[in-house]
């Protein structure tokens, strides 16, 4: 039996495909959009210029002199229908543990010289004024409850390989932090960001409006290719990576910035299967699961 | 075959056609903004439509070259000099090597175009030569020029085409300080009330100076949007979506006072919701807007959008033969 199409379709001017999977963030939302990104991919359609899955939608690029519009709409909600009647709905992918120095110099100093005007809370940083806005003790429990359970990389964008991520509980347990009142116009490189239901690590140094938790130890977009984990591409998260952040001190920070200054250091990672249904059926056993694949290598 | 960088310019790179399919991975298109421009550029000094130029912004580098070239200037008005003599802009131009290029001040737009005959021969990144600052890739060391830089230039071949020393009148572009800039709606046009969209469509918008190769800031009346309850993950402000990505020319309104038109450089993706997007067929129209200049957005549908591209696609090809 077909299924409908129920996603919401739409037009970016003459050169953009817009696919609304659903209006609110969803894991489902986000696995459907990676799908049919994927599976638009291996069709290789002429005239497809960009595949873009996002959170919970889709933006796919193309050349309307070689590709009729009204042909590539068809041809996406024919892969709308088929992901959403496929049964096996399992991600390849890998876990990777992310090295954080939660509650770091850098982060806190950028973030006291954007209160006035920028920020609710004038008083205290970014992760008293998370802690608060959750109902938590304070900042180190807010820290816990970012690190202890894996995220899932929803998007990859804004700028050169920034990874949006979402976190694998139930949505009674999604922290939730506004964003700044006005985007600050600083942001150091690797700081683990969070606006809404989603963390992010900004890529490089610049603009940015997500409260500001902590920096990343190594980088996770590398121009110049000079680490062994950007030895294919420089940048270095994809859609549907999990993500196991871990806290780590200033002496482990420092480390770690000697290995990537000598160009040793690699992430811990595996591979693994992400499977849509057990994550929904019970999440919390789930993700412990996926901490296993990591803690074996 | 070079051009030495005496004084850089306010922000001057090397641009090409653009990166074109990693916006997946947050790296913009880039290339020149004004492509048509850019393009008569370089049919006037014998290059392919996808060589690199030099794309000045308000204040042109001044350069020599190191040899004997063929270069022209398109784009913006501005007074060109060689050696202090003045040139016209449109035309093809002759260099011999120590000949000084300099700009006098710009009289209209933001962006001119310097399109020397070999192209700009700074290494492919991902397939483009152009300028990504935020991303330290393409152009000169991923950045805009500064003083002491050596520009390489490629060594030229013959296109195959018929010389054009200058640009007919007719095939010029135009910078007006009053645009009707066409759109189509959609994405989240629906977020808006019958009053913001009245707003968006019918109000004259003026181009603030918070305009770049990232995008373009209109100051107006603002606009209104539907009361709703915002979605899981979107952000409380009725200006927020949940993260998505952004088509390039698309227009936000954050909070719904000023509209923002993402240009090439823009980020690929965020939350504020898209009303409209510029046609593919008007984005070079954009990018010779200077702040100050009054803007209607018109809508048009897919239709209308396709048959304006088709007549630029006509008159490239014709530019072309």
């Amino acid at each position: 039996m077909m299924q409908q199409t129920m996603a919401r379709y739409t037009w970016g001017g003459d050169e953009f495909l817009f696919v609304e999977i659903t209006e609110g963030m969803s894991l489902e939302a986000n696995f459907i959009s990676n799908s049919i990104a994927n599976a638009l991919e291996l069709q290789q359609l002429a005239g497809i210029v960009d595949i873009c899955p996002a959170n919970a939608s889709l933006l796919v690029r193309f050349d309307p002199d070689i590709l009729d519009w009204q042909q590539l709409e068809r041809a996406v909600r024919r892969l709308e229908q088929e992901v959403r009647a496929a049964t096996d709905k399992v991600l390849r992918t890998r876990i990777i543990e992310i090295p954080v120095w939660y509650n770091d110099p850098y982060t806190n100093e950028t973030g006291a010289r954007f209160r006035e005007g920028y920020h609710q809370r004038p008083e205290g940083n970014d992760l008293d004024y998370a802690a608060e806005v959750n109902g938590l003790a304070d900042a180190e429990e807010f820290i816990k409850r970012h690190h202890e359970t894996p995220w899932l990389v929803s998007m990859v964008g804004f700028v050169a390989g920034l990874p949006f991520l979402y976190q694998l509980v139930e949505r009674e347990q999604q922290l939730q932090v506004p964003k700044y009142l006005s985007p600050r116009t600083d942001t150091p490189a690797l700081t683990v960001g969070y606006g809404g239901c989603f963390s992010c690590i900004y890529s490089v140094r610049g603009a940015g409006g997500y409260q500001m938790f902590g920096v990343a130890a190594a980088p996770i977009f590398d121009p110049a290719q000079r680490l062994d984990d950007f030895s294919d591409f420089m940048i270095f998260f994809k859609p549907g990576d999990i993500v196991k952040f871990k806290p780590i001190d200033e002496a482990e920070y420092r480390r770690i910035q000697t290995e990537v200054d000598a160009g040793t250091f690699r992430y811990r990672q595996t591979p693994i299967d992400f499977d849509l249904s057990a994550a929904l059926a019970d999440p919390n056993k789930y993700t412990l699961s996926l901490l296993e694949a990591l803690n074996g290598i | 075959m070079a051009f030495d960088v005496l004084e850089p310019g306010l922000s001057t790179t090397a641009q090409d056609q653009g990166r074109i399919g990693y916006y997946k991975f947050g790296l913009p298109q880039g290339g020149s903004m004004d492509q048509y421009s850019a393009t008569l550029a370089n049919r006037l000094v014998g290059n392919t439509v996808s060589d690199a130029v030099l794309e000045c912004t308000y204040i042109g580098p001044k350069l020599v070259s190191t040899t004997n070239a063929v270069i022209a200037v398109t784009g913006a008005p501005v007074d060109v000099f060689v050696n202090g003599q003045l040139v016209p802009e449109y035309e093809r131009i002759e260099l011999l090597a120590g000949d000084e290029l300099k700009f006098g001040v710009i009289k209209g737009g933001t962006k001119y175009f310097i399109a020397v005959h070999g192209g700009i021969d700074v290494p492919e990144v991902l397939g483009s030569r152009s300028t990504y600052p935020i991303g330290a890739i393409g152009g000169v060391d991923g950045r805009a020029l500064v003083a002491g830089d050596v520009v390489p230039v490629g060594v030229g071949s013959d296109n195959g085409l018929p010389v054009v020393t200058s640009i007919a009148v007719d095939d010029r572009p135009v910078f007006s300080k009053e645009v009707k800039v066409r759109v189509m709606l959609g994405l989240y046009d629906h977020n808006l009330s019958a009053k913001g969209l009245d707003s968006l469509l019918n109000s004259e918008w003026t181009l603030t100076p918070v305009a770049d190769r990232m995008g373009l800031r209109y100051s107006g009346p603002g606009v209104e949007w539907k009361d709703r309850e915002q979605p899981f993950g979107a952000g409380q402000d009725p200006s927020n979506i949940v993260d998505a990505g952004y088509a390039v020319g698309s227009i936000q309104i954050p909070g719904g006072t000023q509209p923002i038109i993402l240009h090439r450089d823009a980020v690929s993706g965020g939350g504020y919701a898209m009303v409209a997007t510029v046609i593919s067929a008007d984005m070079d129209l954009v990018a010779r807007c200077a702040p100050g200049t009054k803007t209607r957005f018109v809508a048009v549908n897919m239709e209308e959008a396709l048959a304006a591209r088709q007549e630029n696609n006509a008159r490239a090809a014709r530019i072309w033969s």
